[in-house]
């Protein structure tokens, strides 16, 4: 395990803590501790630029289940360096706005910091990983701290709803993403990205790949919330603003952005993934930017503004795909399209951060964050509004922000969709510069909107619920930190070129650079009288002309009937699961033990019995047979009589004894056989659960007259005959086949010694050989156990409420 | 009103019985590693020898004796369990690899030592703070 490992777990190591800081130091906002975690893990990977950016990279490894192909081997190149750093750098400003966002007076700290921690954590290994298994784990912790986050404030219905929904929707695509990742095993025999990536070219011609393709590819675009998995992006904005900062804007939903540009050259060279992620990624453009306009809420309109953000970023990336196709880097144009799609994303993190912020500090000061409420704060606070003004010009892709450098770079990578004479693009690729055009008409609007309802205006201070006034300084650091960003790499825009984003965009195109040839990052702050530049203009044009006649036009948005949308059909989804699952939850689960035991002995038996018949599994076999000594006459009649009578006892005292007796019997049966573990469990099992049915026997009910006489059974007498003639069938076909095939035992009995130095062979197995197994179950005993504890305990509270 | 229970006998062998039966559980669960035994059927042994006592007082005297939270309990075996399996992480080894050497003991002689023995620690206390947890809420609930 090297440093890098520990960097990674690092923000784990510190959640462990965190409650304890957070009890011990009640006079400290726990904020101030949590906040060395990012900034120490920000400089330790700013020592890494150096090395990505002259194009090397980084790779540790330490074996975690080596006999599956599973080892946490972490990669660092210019692709997740990039990443690294958004996610500490980001992180660190965002604990530092949080430090003044959440009161430690009310809050649950502890809780929150622990939350955000695992979720640094997690998106940090996700992004540094190479092992495909390691980075679906880290992927699936993404997914359970953002539920948690969401949910924090579990009071509100709206927070619950919030964060089931963003969980079933990323966990539905992590599990594809899982189907997707064995499939690609199957093909190429690896979870190395790295080794996939080598062998794309053969990967190309498996049956299975495009299936491997599309189920990757719902990971990623629920994770991203493309659409049509867009919908829980907007319910999660009631995670508190820190939160939906971080989370929905600059890190979690770029996973799905990460993944798309890391499996890029496993799968660029079908034309397939060109057309799904260029497809999918230009309507969430279009669809979002169209949606945040009818918003009324600030967080709302920046939650559709980065559905369709993540949708121009994932447009860019299929676009880029294109460029594995030529060899050369020379005229590439679609390679304009990565870059785009990677400079994009840091100016996305810097001004969507900022703007975020932004409506926090709105929201804390006034209390309300709907825009109908808002309006002529500029007076009143006019730092934050100079932080609107300068993000949502960069988000509307004005200059001279940074956001209009990458809109720019944008509109060329969509117009060169002309260019590209492969897979037909020439007919429907018109479509992409118009829906990108369209879509940049309604970001203009959206943008203009967001800042003009909240600080200009009719103020209308008496519908505030709080009086207003400017944040606290440091609430105001981390968006100023982040608004300065956006200026300065709006005039300084190659000061990334050379040390982020041509590394970046090289671990995204390998095969470009393979010949030793370099990517070429130059943007142009001024590019000249270029159809983009005329389209921008238009741009604002008609923008201007829409935001100026808004009233006029907003009643198209009512015209959407609301079953037809997706959100219906997700409601309406799970309200039917949920009454489906109660009335086959009412059928199956009646309460009675034994409908329970009638399921799971059919099973058992269908199960059991089809396979000696398909297998033709049963033979018997006579030679060989051991003796057969009096005593074990005696203890086998003792037995099936002690089985027989408890049918026919009449108390459950006696039934109990009678339990008692059978196991016993067992246990001497395993003494006889030379089985001294298991003969000692059985005693003390036996032993322990006599007592505990003694225990309960007090408030068990007596068997009643009706239980006595309880009628033959047809049904139940041919399961208990059936499961009799299973067992016993197995027994005589596993003694009669025992020569078919090789004992495992001797392995054991062989390598017991030598590789764990022990003596009994069970408990060496226990311990060493199937250590994985043991540790299993005694977590599944402890979860039984809680299930006891909990039923019980918790019973009565429930009773009442009813 | 139930009668007071005449169990005079059963108390006076159970405190001595009951010391016996948690040092023979001690004994098998060190002996695991070379003769029947182990985490398992130690920690088993040991709840037996505490269901023993709880039969012969009641549940509360039990508590008062030993004043255990048998879900901590479990809990801190499941800990011990996984970190020990964790361990083996920092020495570039697979989850759950186990080491062992042997050393010269005072008073001991040459003995032994296992990390899996740490590992079944953990198993042991687990498999108390689950039967223990389990005979105490059904035999606490009304």
């Amino acid at each position: 395990m090297s440093l890098l490992h520990l960097a990674i777990l690092l923000p784990f190591i510190a959640a462990v803590f965190v409650p304890f800081l957070f009890k011990g130091f009640r006079s400290i906002h726990t904020g101030w501790f949590v906040l060395l975690v990012p900034l120490a893990l920000f400089i330790y990977f700013i020592q890494y630029m150096p090395v990505t950016s002259s194009g090397q990279t980084v790779s540790q490894t330490f074996e975690w289940i080596p006999s599956l192909g599973i080892n946490f081997t972490a990669y660092v190149d210019g692709l997740g360096l990039l990443f690294a750093l958004l996610i500490t750098g980001i992180g660190s400003l965002v604990v530092l706005y949080s430090i003044y966002y959440l009161a430690k007076e009310k809050e649950a700290l502890h809780n929150f910091y622990v939350y955000l921690l695992m979720f640094m954590g997690a998106m940090l290994g996700v992004v540094l990983s190479d092992n495909l298994i390691v980075l679906y784990m880290f992927w699936e912790f993404t997914s359970i701290s953002s539920f948690l986050l969401i949910g924090y404030w579990y009071d509100k219905e709206r927070s619950r709803y919030g964060a089931q929904k963003s969980m079933l929707i990323t966990v539905f695509g992590g599990l594809s993403m899982l189907g997707g990742i064995v499939l690609l095993y199957m093909m190429g025999g690896t979870f190395s990205i790295r080794e996939l990536i080598g062998m794309s070219g053969e990967l190309m011609t498996e049956p299975l790949f495009l299936f491997a393709m599309i189920l990757i590819l719902l990971g990623a675009f629920t994770k991203s919330a493309q659409f049509p998995f867009h919908v829980w992006l907007p319910d999660a904005m009631e995670a508190p603003t820190p939160v939906s900062a971080y989370l929905h804007s600059a890190t979690m939903v770029k996973a799905g952005i990460y993944l798309v540009a890391r499996m890029s050259p496993v799968f660029a060279e079908s034309g397939v993934w060109l057309w799904l992620v260029a497809g999918f990624g230009i309507f969430t453009l279009f669809w979002g930017s169209f949606n945040a306009v009818k918003q009324t809420d600030l967080k709302g309109i920046l939650a559709f503004s980065t559905v369709s953000q993540l949708g121009l970023i994932m447009s860019l990336l299929g676009l880029g795909a294109a460029a594995l196709h030529f060899d050369t880097l020379d005229e590439n144009m679609y390679m304009t399209a990565t870059i785009a799609a990677v400079f994009h994303l840091i100016n996305h993190a810097t001004f969507k951060g900022s703007l975020f912020m932004m409506a926090g500090i709105v929201d804390h000061e006034t209390g309300t964050r709907d825009i109908r409420k808002l309006g002529g704060l500029v007076n009143l606070m006019p730092i934050t509004f100079t932080i609107a003004i300068i993000g949502s010009f960069s988000m509307a892709g004005l200059p001279p922000f940074n956001g209009f450098l990458s809109k720019e770079m944008f509109l060329t990578g969509m117009i060169s969709v002309f260019e590209l004479d492969l897979f037909n693009l020439n007919t429907w690729g018109i479509l992409f510069p118009v829906l990108a055009w369209i879509a940049s008409v309604f970001t203009f609007i959206y943008s203009i909107k967001l800042v003009f309802k909240t600080f200009l205006g009719k103020p209308q201070f008496d519908k505030l619920p709080k009086k207003p006034h400017e944040a606290p300084i440091g609430m105001l650091i981390s968006p100023l930190v982040l608004v300065a960003l956006v200026i300065i790499f709006g005039f300084f825009p190659n000061l990334l070129a050379n040390s982020m984003i041509k590394p970046a965009v090289e671990s995204i195109l390998p095969s470009l650079t393979d010949a030793g040839q370099e990517v070429y990052v130059n943007i142009y702050f001024w590019h000249g009288f270029q159809p983009e530049l005329f389209m921008t203009l238009g741009i604002i044009l008609t923008g201007t002309l829409m935001y100026a006649t808004l009233a006029k036009w907003q009643g198209i948005y009512n015209r959407i009937p609301e079953r037809f949308t997706i959100n219906g059909v997700y409601d309406r989804g799970i309200d039917r699961s949920e009454s489906g699952s109660f009335k086959l939850n009412e059928f199956v689960m009646t309460g009675y033990m034994r409908s329970y035991l009638i399921y799971i002995f059919a099973f058992f038996v269908a199960i059991l019995l089809s396979t000696l018949g398909i297998r033709d599994a049963f033979a018997v076999d006579t030679s060989n047979l051991a003796e057969i000594r009096i005593y074990e006459v005696a203890l086998a009649l003792v037995l099936v009589a002690g089985a027989i009578t408890i049918l026919f006892a009449k108390s459950r005292l006696t039934s109990i004894v009678l339990l008692g007796v059978v196991g016993y019997s067992v246990a001497l049966f395993f003494v006889f056989f030379r089985a001294p573990d298991l003969a000692l469990t059985q005693l003390v099992i036996e032993t322990v659960s006599v007592a505990l049915f003694l225990l309960c026997f007090y408030h068990l009910p007596e068997i009643s007259r009706k239980e006595e006489r309880m009628k033959f059974k047809f049904g139940n007498a041919v399961i208990s005959v059936l499961v009799g003639v299973t067992v016993t069938l197995i027994a005589i076909a596993s003694f009669s086949n025992h020569q078919a095939f090789e004992s495992i035992s001797q392995y054991h009995i062989d390598n017991v010694y030598d590789l764990a130095a022990g003596g009994n062979m069970v408990n060496v197995i226990l311990v060493d050989f199937r250590g994985f197994d043991t540790l299993f179950e005694i977590c599944v005993l402890g979860i039984a156990a809680l299930g006891i504890y909990a039923m019980v305990n918790f019973r009565g509270a429930r009773g009442q409420k009813r | 009103m139930k009668k007071k229970p005449n169990d005079l006998i059963l108390q006076t062998v159970t405190t001595v019985i009951s010391f016996i039966i948690i040092l023979f559980s001690i004994n098998l669960f060190f002996a695991g590693h070379y003769t029947p035994g182990g985490g398992f059927i130690g920690g088993l042994m040991t709840a037996a020898a505490l269901v023993l006592l709880l039969l012969a007082y009641d549940i509360k005297t039990l508590n008062t004796i030993l004043p255990f939270d048998y879900r901590l309990m479990t809990a801190a075996g499941l800990l011990i369990a996984v970190l020990t399996g964790a361990g083996a992480l920092l020495f570039n080894e697979p989850f759950l690899t186990h080491a062992y050497d042997y050393f010269d003991l005072p008073l001991l002689g040459e003995t032994s030592l296992h990390t899996a023995v740490l590992f079944d620690i953990g198993v042991y206390l687990v498999v108390i703070g689950i039967t223990m947890t389990i005979i105490q809420t059904i035999g606490e609930s009304e």
